[in-house]
């Protein structure tokens, strides 16, 4: 188990590499000139005073690609991503300031979908083929097919402009005021956790008032995928052996479900945990841009529409360390819980 | 055809069948509901006026207009044609790269394979989506990009399906009879292992289709994909974004501009699921016991 992670680790910077490298290759399309954007730490500042040909000859941005892929790699090692014009800040630290508000948005999300999931899954399969499962059935046909952005903007109508419950947004200005006074500690970035240790529970009140609707706006899509594998796995799991024995023993069909069959059917669940989070990044775009809510997903949006290349490069590189760690847990959790699987 | 009825007695897959029929009828009769003004460009929005305000049902145009007098009518119209350009596409230049990247690599086995499946894996590394939008930015804009992004991310997901099935398709008996009674590795592949492997390939390009064209309308949404004023069901609910929520009086007073593109998006990805959905289970034999 041990080597098994070790030796995972241990690849994982060869793996980083050739993504970098694909990654970079994007850039490649570009013409020299709107690369420069991609290696000048201020180009606001710089391009004024001296004329872009020099700095193309300066940056060696029309030598061969690798190196300039070498020397791209050199700076992204010292943490400087480049500058981005759209945020007018360094990349580095617009992802520092827009991601915290990203992980707490697919954090909610996440137990939306993966709580609500399993548990109208186990509903649904252990009332099959009653009406509850047959509403969940097209309910979750329905949910898969519905866009995010629809559903969002659907949310937004009604929980806001006509209810006026949920704001769009991250915070009221009155709490946005809050959090940027010197007594407000910021821990993680993330509002809701940072108002509950800062003993701030009126601004926890009103982030969550913020956070909600965007957080059901995408998590009902991958709900309906983890409750559609949840149901068909724990039905399967209800027709095997051990469940009969169980049963037979005169267990309660309660504990019958809870100990012995659940646990079993959870294991295909956690195998879609890879897929759910590649999604939630994607969502988390959508949404963000649909609720105006100030995390990465609308920064990347807003970088999309400047032609803001340093920061896009940032943000795919981000994404796919994301995606290769999250993959690495998943393998890992899935031995822990299923001792039958052995890896090597 | 005994597919077919098979899915016409599924309640659910006629009715995924009846939509997606509509929406071809609407498609194809495109230029009789709604001809356009322009003869040349029929996929820009004709429009009725220039009033910056968006204006209700009227008689000369029956969804209303945008703001810019874009006819809403004309727009979910031919935002069909669009819609099926892009699934149809997007799902047959995935499906035979996929298959033949996938089934080649499997067939031939060794390094091959190693290395087709290395690479699928590195494409594997970023989400969908985000790969998508990064991809169609450095292209540059307008929807031809937006396909071509989809189809380069697209096919991996086929790759995988096809390499499993063909590796335990080419170990059946009659391929190695085939083989005995000495026929061509191109006779092999195509005549005995592709038509034996290519049923989930099928199932998953039909989901696909739905999946592909809501991909491509959350990334005009965005304003990474289609043009304004560009026949495209998720372009016209980005322009309706800034009507969302009508007047203080009237949160619903500019109902139209969103209810329309959006009941056609809805209606034309669930379409494709439920006939996706309903063909899994005709097709897959272990999915029919279960249920």
């Amino acid at each position: 188990m041990a080597r098994y992670i070790l030796k995972r680790l241990a690849i994982l910077p060869v793996i980083l590499l050739i993504l970098s490298a694909l990654i970079f290759s994007l850039v490649m399309f570009l013409n020299p000139y709107e690369r420069l954007a991609v290696f000048i730490p201020n180009a606001d500042a710089v391009g004024s005073s001296i004329p872009f040909d020099e700095l193309v000859a300066r940056y060696g941005l029309d030598k061969p690609f690798y190196v300039q892929y070498y020397e791209w790699l050199g700076r992204i090692a010292h943490g400087n991503l480049g500058w981005s014009p759209s945020a007018r800040m360094p990349v580095a630290k617009a992802i520092a300031r827009y991601f915290p508000a990203t992980v707490e948005l697919m954090l909610l999300g996440g137990v939306i979908i993966f709580f609500g999931g399993i548990f109208l899954g186990t509903y649904a399969a252990t009332h099959h083929n009653q009406t509850s499962d047959q509403v969940a059935r097209v309910g979750t046909i329905i949910g898969v097919s519905l866009p995010e952005f629809i559903f969002g903007l659907v949310l937004l109508v009604v929980f806001y402009a006509w209810l006026g419950w949920f704001p769009p947004g991250r915070l009221s200005s009155w709490a946005e005021d809050v959090v940027y006074l010197s007594g407000f500690r910021r821990y993680t970035g993330m509002n809701l956790l940072d108002s509950a240790l800062n003993w701030r529970w009126d601004v926890f009140v009103d982030a969550l008032r913020h956070l909600i609707l965007p957080a059901i706006a995408y998590s009902i899509g991958m709900l309906s995928i983890v409750l559609r594998m949840m149901r068909s796995s724990l039905l399967e799991t209800l027709q095997t052996d051990y469940v009969t024995t169980a049963r037979a023993k005169g267990l309660l069909e309660k504990v019958v479900i809870k100990k012995h069959a659940r646990r079993n059917a959870l294991l295909p669940v956690v195998t879609l945990t890879g897929s759910i989070v590649a999604k939630m990044l994607g969502g988390a775009v959508i949404v963000e841009t649909v609720f105006n809510y100030r995390g990465m997903g609308m920064f990347i949006v807003t970088a999309a529409q400047g032609l803001d290349f340093s920061a896009i490069l940032g943000f795919a590189l981000l994404v796919g360390l994301i995606i290769i760690l999250t993959n690495l847990i998943v393998d890992i959790l899935y031995t822990i819980l299923d001792p039958t699987v052995i890896l090597e | 055809m005994d597919t077919l009825l098979r899915i016409i007695k599924n309640p659910l897959g006629l009715v995924g069948l009846l939509l997606v029929i509509f929406w071809a009828v609407i498609a194809i009769l495109a230029p009789v509901i709604s001809p356009p003004q322009n003869q040349r460009s029929p996929y820009t929005i004709s429009r009725i006026g220039f009033s910056s305000l968006p204006k209700a049902p009227s008689d000369k145009a029956p969804f209303g207009t945008t703001s810019g007098g874009y006819d809403i009518l004309y727009g979910v119209v031919w935002g069909s044609r669009t819609a099926f350009r892009v699934g149809l596409i997007v799902v047959l230049a995935t499906t035979l790269i996929g298959v033949l990247v996938g089934g080649l690599g499997a067939f031939a086995g060794g390094i091959v394979d190693e290395v087709v499946m290395r690479i699928t894996d590195l494409f594997m590394c970023f989400p969908f989506m985000i790969a998508v939008i990064v991809m169609s930015i450095v292209l540059g804009k307008g929807l031809d990009k937006v396909i071509l992004a989809l189809i380069v991310f697209g096919w991996r997901r086929y790759a995988r399906i096809m390499r499993s099935e063909v590796l335990s398709v080419k170990k059946r008996d009659y391929v190695s009879a085939a083989e005995s009674l000495g026929a061509s590795k191109l006779r092999i592949f195509f005549s005995h292992i592709l038509p034996n492997s290519i049923f989930p390939v099928f199932v998953l390009g039909s989901l696909d289709i739905g999946t592909m064209v809501l991909i491509a309308a959350s990334l005009s949404f965005i304003g990474v994909g289609a043009e304004p004023g560009y026949a495209d069901w998720g372009q016209m609910i980005n322009f309706s974004r800034n009507w969302l929520l009508g007047t203080v009086d009237n949160p619903f007073q500019y109902w139209y501009t969103y209810v329309y593109p959006s009941i056609a998006i809805l209606t034309f990805v669930l379409g494709w699921t439920l006939l996706g959905d309903t063909l899994r289970d005709v097709l897959d034999p272990r999915m029919r016991k279960v249920k």
